[in-house]
């Protein structure tokens, strides 16, 4: 350690250098090994069986081999389900992003001594399981409940029900993600000076274009943080999909659950889990590289 | 921005603020001059910020009109109002650069050509080399001065600045109130400067009112105000003053004759602004003059005297203040230039303070 030091350094306080990185390597271990443990290992078994075969004439049982070919097998199996949780994923996040703004706006800037009270409200629902809550929304948008008969005497429904549809889809993830779209947004706002906004409004800015030059350039960091803490748990969701939609709707998260519990075809549902991840970690870049900030924490 | 504009007063009238019961500002009536400094100087909660924010439009009166000239702008929105505010914490926008802060509210008002505007800007407060840099890479000064070349480009009927000095060192203040002072007198704008630092408020302001409680107790040049004080309130915020309680004797010629604390005191007649007989007789420190009891002789026979000893003295270079306890056991504040060496009273001396009876001022009690 103290060879890679300048020499100045070295020569100085050598003990305390070493002391020092002696300790930042005790204070890591912790933290390094339950990555490796439930992190690293899972990922390297993960892969591993990703590349298995079947053992001939044994259904359920695979055996150690290379064979990439689950991947395009998996792909083409289920190119449907990755687009549509894409879809349904991005939906969802636009309209969490678009309930969540203005809430989150009103709690920051208007909350006052209520502050507290609003963001426990908004955490409020996560107490009860997130089982419970997306059956709760079976009730809700039953096909003989209020909000679709109300919406079918509009007739605006295309399919005539919301429940086993891809809309109850869509709401099941907006509803279950929100709160990690409102607390970045949140904190994004609350640590926003308002005399900025006031700034904005004397130098002749009318409100919307305060917005749009100030708040919303602002308040990036928490965006960003939102879309994602909201796309990437959407993306990889499948209770909504099981729960609200019907077998025309299930997602990405869906197929690998049947893969893994159904048809023990683990290779498939291993390679399709990767996927799953380095897909999401392709569309997390690029939509950072896009989104040109370096503030996210 | 080297063509003075012709700017119009600034009147309020009738202005006041209700919180609840609370009045923040009270009935005020005040007009500005067109191109004066002006400092509205007061206590935290005296309602100075609460009024300079009606005028910005941030802030909407309870009743009575704010007015430029003929036109009635109380109810013109903040981002319609031809007025611009420098903020007490800058509010400088972290975003954007020096430039785009500047060039803000000619872009918002569809200037097209915001390059040359802007440059002469940031020639005028210093601050053209730094026209990339991000607000959090200049220092306090240099922020201060970005708020105020920001507002400044609008070429505003009015400037207001909400204690735009207080969060610089000393120092770094008095550099400032010169430049905002020279800023000022090259644009020719009206500028409204709110502070509680009444030296702040004496340096830079043509004219300061003092403010208490929501109202203007006094408003003048700095000097008239603070050679005359008109109540208790100004003769003690503004400077420090030596107030004695009496009740009013009689005339003789130009001056009231006041027994206070069985002493008479003389009062200017043009001085004493107490319509009653109960009033305080009132006298700055560096008026009064201070001498060891046996020099009492070397007193004139006109002047003011009383008697008391000693508590407190305090070398301050320029000048020596002695804290003095008099015979009815009021203490008092007297300040003595130190023009010569060595003479200077002690704790416990029994001494004679005196002043000539032109430098006392009435009040009413």
């Amino acid at each position: 350690m103290a060879a890679v030091l300048p020499a100045s350094t070295s020569t100085q306080q050598p003990p305390t250098v070493k002391r020092r990185s002696r300790t930042a390597y005790f204070l890591l271990a912790p933290g390094m090994g339950w990555l490796a443990v439930f992190f690293a290992v899972p990922f390297i078994t993960l892969f591993v069986t990703s590349l298995q075969v079947p053992v001939p004439g044994q259904s359920g049982r695979y055996m150690p081999a290379f064979d990439l070919m689950n991947y395009p097998e998996a792909l083409s199996a289920y190119s449907e389900q990755f687009i549509r949780s894409f879809v349904y994923a991005g939906i969802a996040t636009v309209l969490a992003l678009i309930i969540a703004y203005p809430l989150a706006y009103f709690i920051a800037f208007r909350g006052g001594q209520w502050k507290g009270l609003l963001l426990v409200l908004v955490i409020a629902p996560t107490f009860a399981s997130f089982l419970l809550r997306t059956y709760a929304w079976r009730t809700i948008l039953a096909d003989e409940g209020p909000i679709t008969s109300f919406l079918n005497a509009l007739s605006v429904l295309p399919q005539d029900r919301i429940l086993n549809t891809g809309i109850a889809v869509i709401a099941g993830l907006t509803y279950n993600f929100l709160p990690f779209m409102i607390l970045p947004l949140y904190a994004a706002l609350d640590r926003m000076d308002p005399r900025l906004i006031e700034a904005s409004g004397d130098l002749y800015a009318h409100p919307a274009t305060t917005f749009r030059k100030v708040v919303w350039p602002l308040s990036l960091p928490g965006v960003v943080a939102g879309t994602l803490l909201t796309f990437i748990p959407a993306f990889g969701d499948y209770i909504n999909a099981q729960l609200l939609g019907s077998t025309g709707d299930r997602m990405i998260g869906n197929a690998i659950q049947i893969n893994f519990i159904q048809f023990r075809d683990y290779p498939i549902a291993a390679a399709l889990s990767i996927m799953l991840m380095a897909l999401i970690l392709v569309i997390v870049f690029v939509y950072i590289r896009r989104a040109g900030t370096e503030e996210l924490v | 921005m080297t063509e003075r504009r012709i700017v119009e007063d600034l009147h309020l009238r009738d202005l006041t603020k209700k919180y609840g019961e609370l009045a923040a500002v009270d009935d005020l009536d005040l007009t500005i001059p067109a191109g004066s400094f002006f400092a509205l100087l007061g206590a935290s909660g005296c309602g100075k910020t609460t009024t300079l924010r009606m005028v910005a439009g941030l802030e909407d009166p309870s009743s009575g009109t704010i007015s430029i000239g003929e036109r009635d702008i109380t109810g013109l929105r903040a981002y319609k109002r031809p007025v611009n505010t420098v903020f007490q914490s800058y509010a400088l926008f972290p975003h954007m650069d020096i430039f785009e802060n500047v060039a803000f509210g000619l872009r918002r008002r569809g200037v097209k050509d915001v390059k040359g505007p802007v440059e002469e800007m940031l020639e005028l407060v210093e601050l053209a080399p730094m026209a990339r840099r991000k607000p959090t890479q200049l220092s306090g000064g240099q922020q201060q001065r970005v708020a105020v070349a920001r507002a400044l480009i609008n070429q505003p009927d009015v400037l207001l600045l909400d204690e735009p000095l207080g969060a610089l060192d000393l120092k770094l203040r008095r550099q400032m109130q010169i430049e905002l002072k020279r800023i000022q007198t090259e644009v020719g704008i009206t500028f409204v400067h709110v502070t509680h630092d009444q030296e702040e408020a004496m340096t830079m302001a043509d004219t300061v009112a003092v403010m208490n409680a929501g109202r203007i107790e006094q408003l003048g040049h700095p000097a008239d105000i603070y050679e005359l004080p008109r109540t208790v309130f100004v003769a003690n915020f503004l400077g420090q003053s030596n107030l004695f309680a009496g009740v009013k004797t009689g005339t003789s010629g130009e001056l009231i004759t006041v027994e206070s604390h069985g002493q008479t005191f003389g009062v200017p007649l043009a001085r004493n602004s107490a319509e009653g007989s109960d009033m305080y007789v009132g006298v700055r420190p560096e008026k009064m003059t201070i001498l060891d009891e046996p020099d009492a002789h070397k007193v004139p026979d006109s002047h003011n005297r009383l008697t008391g000893a000693v508590t407190d003295v305090s070398y301050t270079g320029v000048s020596t203040q002695y804290l003095v306890n008099t015979d009815w056991g009021q203490d008092i504040t007297v300040f003595e230039q130190n023009v010569l060496v060595g003479d200077r009273c002690d704790v416990g001396d029994r001494v004679i303070v005196h002043w000539a009876p032109e430098h006392s001022f009435g009040l009413a009690r």
